[in-house]
């Protein structure tokens, strides 16, 4: 049973063992904590419907977090103790420090830019005669996944050579050829690889502050337009003034949450570059010194480096949802 | 690196699986279904004495573990028939994609089966790091000291222990030619490194891009450079110092194994020689390897070297053959008598000694059982010198089949599977890379030499 299942029929009879369990010790808890009674009752059947989440949560994240953090201060191996090294190393080695770059171009350019074009595609199209289907296109990269959009846009940015009757297939060097120009080997030419990787986090991230912020942008009382119609104000003031402020906790958010996506990206640089041409990126890094490399230490220690920078990020994130929502 | 043609894949496969949902992997990851139903009449009597002093092992169960799926999983589940139907063993065969993972999480986990077919020797080195593997029985022994060259029994021998047969091979020394262009334009098959430099000078002042390259593989992107400069220090030095070399007792950064790099840029990094059809020296770093070769039948190059598995990469219908669309060539010696041969293989590891596992690891280290196989599967080759070469069926087969068992020939397997991780499927691919888009030979070495573990 506790074997690794091999056909199908041992895999789905696998997944009723995994619900039976799940609903035994569901059917436990729910007992025991059906004993309790009165006010303080309440309390400790809080702290049982509790357990569980908490137990999982040890188990899958505060352990694995722990023991990551202790594994970064050890060598490849995983054997003997360094100390700092894989730190030193991490801000210090050629390679290394490249990651730690376009790691910083990522995390500056993406979450404004998608946020930018998503504040200002749902001004545009808000309560126009296209609204809906509008959205709807801007929105569809969202559905995508990040490796599909990664293959998609590989083939945008496709070269082939100037040579004979060989024929463009991608998108971007077709347009150079019809302009007169040479095609270029996009994703080879640093740093321009790393925006054009950007490029399509953006694609996918825009989708996502337009839907949001669109929302909150709907949600800014009529009474305050009207006020402001009455004031005679234009189209900029209206923006600067009224709009921009009311979904300002809004923007902080939807920045924050793309923020972090963008410090965790991975999917795309694989799938795109394998981290080669100097586009790597911390998560890419990570995975292939643990993987590839069979560096424990180093990739623990990168891993632990993504760790400390979200961490801000999400704590900020949080506090700013919780305002917005309060407001 | 990757003696199986769909291993690239697998890898750049399993890294996604592994980044996507490690959660729900051990029940997910599972292969493709054991034991094919298929009762073929082709699998014949063999001759059971081998066997039977192991015992009485009828209705016993014998696992076997594999990186190899669907379709060539089934001629190796036939090629077990007849020792089933002589033992009354059953063997149950189960191909997982991301074998190269799961077969270290399995025998770490303390559940590892019977048997796994490994397809590198740094993967056995770390299997058997493990603790759970088992030396392979004096039987098994002494058939690969009959049937195979020495060299392959000492990639699986760790501290005198010898842990692994082989079991497969594959040539890695190849280059892939169109014989009806070679017969148009009057160009021969070169016999000596000179003569392949000569005829691409030829096939370069015909205005054509003699070569097509092409190293894109996901994240093992560059691997297909690797194969280049092993074969490069085979050729332009020695196997003695690619033996070294291999085993870091000179540095990676050697002139020797620089002199090879010069050698494998000669006809990579030289514009006059690539890339035909797809672009400038910097192209063979986007091209993936799958699709440069397409180009000789389009008529855009002529030459490409890649291992012998590359023939399941042209369309169905083409014609693999000397007479036909196209075929490969030895990638010459430096001279007409030094036949160094590049290749890769796999490797049967054991975790258990029970006698039925014995019986049926005596089974695939026999000649027998070679040419069992031969019989059935086509892309297959073995460097089992008890192999009847006429039961190979393609041409292609036959050919690497030919290289393999010549006995001029010397065999040496794959560098880049040999050295450590750190090296071997990191460093040198992603050093490589960026020596093909521009980075100059000496800071290549250099940076590899620096990754090499201490």
């Amino acid at each position: 049973m506790f074997n690794t299942a091999s056909t199908t029929p041992e895999k789905i009879l696998q997944m009723f063992a995994a619900l039976l369990l799940f609903a035994a010790v569901m059917g436990v808890i729910l007992f025991i904590a059906g004993r309790f009674g009165g006010k303080r009752g309440d309390k400790v059947v809080a702290y049982l419907y509790l357990l569980p989440a908490v137990l999982l949560l040890t188990v899958g994240l505060v352990y694995p977090g722990l023991r990551t953090i202790y594994q970064s201060f050890f060598d490849a191996a995983g054997s003997s103790f360094i100390g700092f090294d894989n730190y030193s190393t991490i801000f210090s080695d050629k390679d290394q420090l490249t990651v730690l770059r376009n790691t910083v171009f990522w995390v500056v350019v993406t979450p404004f830019v998608a946020t930018a074009i998503g504040l200002v595609y749902a001004i545009l199209v808000d309560k126009s005669r296209f609204e809906s289907v509008a959205k709807a296109l801007i929105f569809l990269p969202m559905s995508i996944s990040f490796v599909a959009a990664g293959v998609i846009w590989k083939f945008v940015y496709e070269y082939r050579p100037d040579q004979g009757n060989v024929k463009q297939i991608g998108l971007v060097n077709q347009l150079i050829v019809w302009l007169g120009g040479k095609p270029i080997q996009l994703l080879i030419e640093t740093p321009l690889n790393t925006f054009l990787l950007i490029i399509v986090m953006i694609w996918i991230q825009a989708g996502f502050a337009m839907t949001i912020l669109s929302a909150a942008i709907k949600a800014i009382p009529d009474d305050i337009i009207e006020a402001a119609r009455l004031d005679g104000v234009n189209a900029w003031s209206m923006f600067r003034k009224i709009t921009l402020p009311s979904v300002q906790p809004t923007v902080v958010v939807v920045l924050t949450t793309i923020g972090i996506g963008t410090l965790k990206v991975f999917d795309i640089v694989r799938t795109m570059t394998g981290g080669n041409f100097e586009t790597s990126v911390i998560a890419n890094e990570f995975y292939r010194q643990t993987f590839n490399a069979d560096n424990q230490g180093l990739g623990a220690a990168l891993a632990v480096l993504l760790f400390v920078l979200v961490i801000p990020i999400v704590i900020y994130n949080i506090r700013s949802l919780r305002r917005s929502e309060a407001s | 690196m990757f003696g199986q043609p769909t291993s690239p894949r697998i890898r750049a496969a399993l890294a996604g699986t592994l980044s996507a949902g490690l959660v729900f992997g051990l029940a997910a990851c599972g292969g493709g279904d054991d034991d094919s139903a298929s009762t073929d009449a082709s699998a014949s009597a063999i001759d059971c004495a081998p066997y039977t002093k192991f015992g009485d092992i009828k209705g016993k169960t014998v696992t076997i573990y594999t990186g190899i799926v669907t379709p060539e999983d089934t001629p190796h589940i036939e090629s077990y028939k007849p020792f089933e139907t002589c033992t009354g063993a059953t063997i149950k065969y189960e191909g997982d994609k991301s074998f190269e993972t799961q077969v270290l999480v399995r025998a770490r986990a303390g559940n590892p089966p019977d048997l796994a077919i490994v397809p590198q020797p740094g993967l056995v080195k770390q299997l058997v790091s493990t603790g759970k593997a088992v030396a392979a029985p004096t039987e098994v022994s002494d058939n690969v000291d009959k049937n195979w060259d020495k060299a392959w029994k000492a990639y699986t021998t760790i501290d005198g222990k010898f842990y692994g047969a082989p079991l497969g091979a594959s040539v890695k020394s190849l280059v892939w030619y169109s014989p009806a262009e070679f017969k148009e334009k009057g160009y021969t098959v070169p016999t000596t490194l000179d003569e392949l430099k000569a005829l691409s000078d030829k096939i370069a002042a015909d205005g054509n891009k003699p070569w097509c390259a092409g190293i894109a593989s996901g994240d093992a992107t560059g691997w297909p450079v690797t194969d280049w400069v092993e074969d490069m220090v085979l050729r332009t030095s020695s196997p003695e110092t690619y033996d070294k070399w291999v085993s870091h007792e000179i540095p990676f950064n050697a002139p020797e194994v620089a002199a090879a790099f010069d050698a494998a840029g000669g006809y990579l990094k030289n514009d006059a020689y690539v890339n035909g059809g797809l672009g400038d020296v910097k192209s063979i770093a986007t091209t993936t390897f799958q699709d440069a070769g397409l180009k000789i039948l389009e008529g855009q190059c002529s030459l490409h070297r890649q291992a012998s598995f590359y023939a399941a990469n042209f369309e169905k219908g083409t014609k693999v053959a000397e007479d036909g669309d196209v075929f490969a060539f030895y990638l010459p010696g430096k001279d007409a008598n030094s036949k160094p041969v590049l290749g890769a293989g796999e490797f049967v590891v054991a975790f258990a000694d029970r006698p039925e596992v014995k019986a049926f690891q005596t089974y695939l280290s026999s000649d027998v059982w070679a040419n069992t196989k031969a019989k059935l599967s086509s892309g297959w080759v073995t460097a089992n010198k008890g192999l009847d070469q006429a039961n190979l069926t393609n041409p292609i087969d036959k050919l690497a089949g030919g290289i393999l068992l010549d006995p001029n020939a010397t065999f040496r397997f794959d560098g880049s599977d040999m050295m450590p991780a750190a090296v071997g499927s990191d460093a040198f691919w992603k050093q490589s890379t960026a020596w093909i888009t521009g980075q100059d030979t000496k800071t290549t070495v250099d940076n590899i030499e620096k990754a090499w573990p201490k």
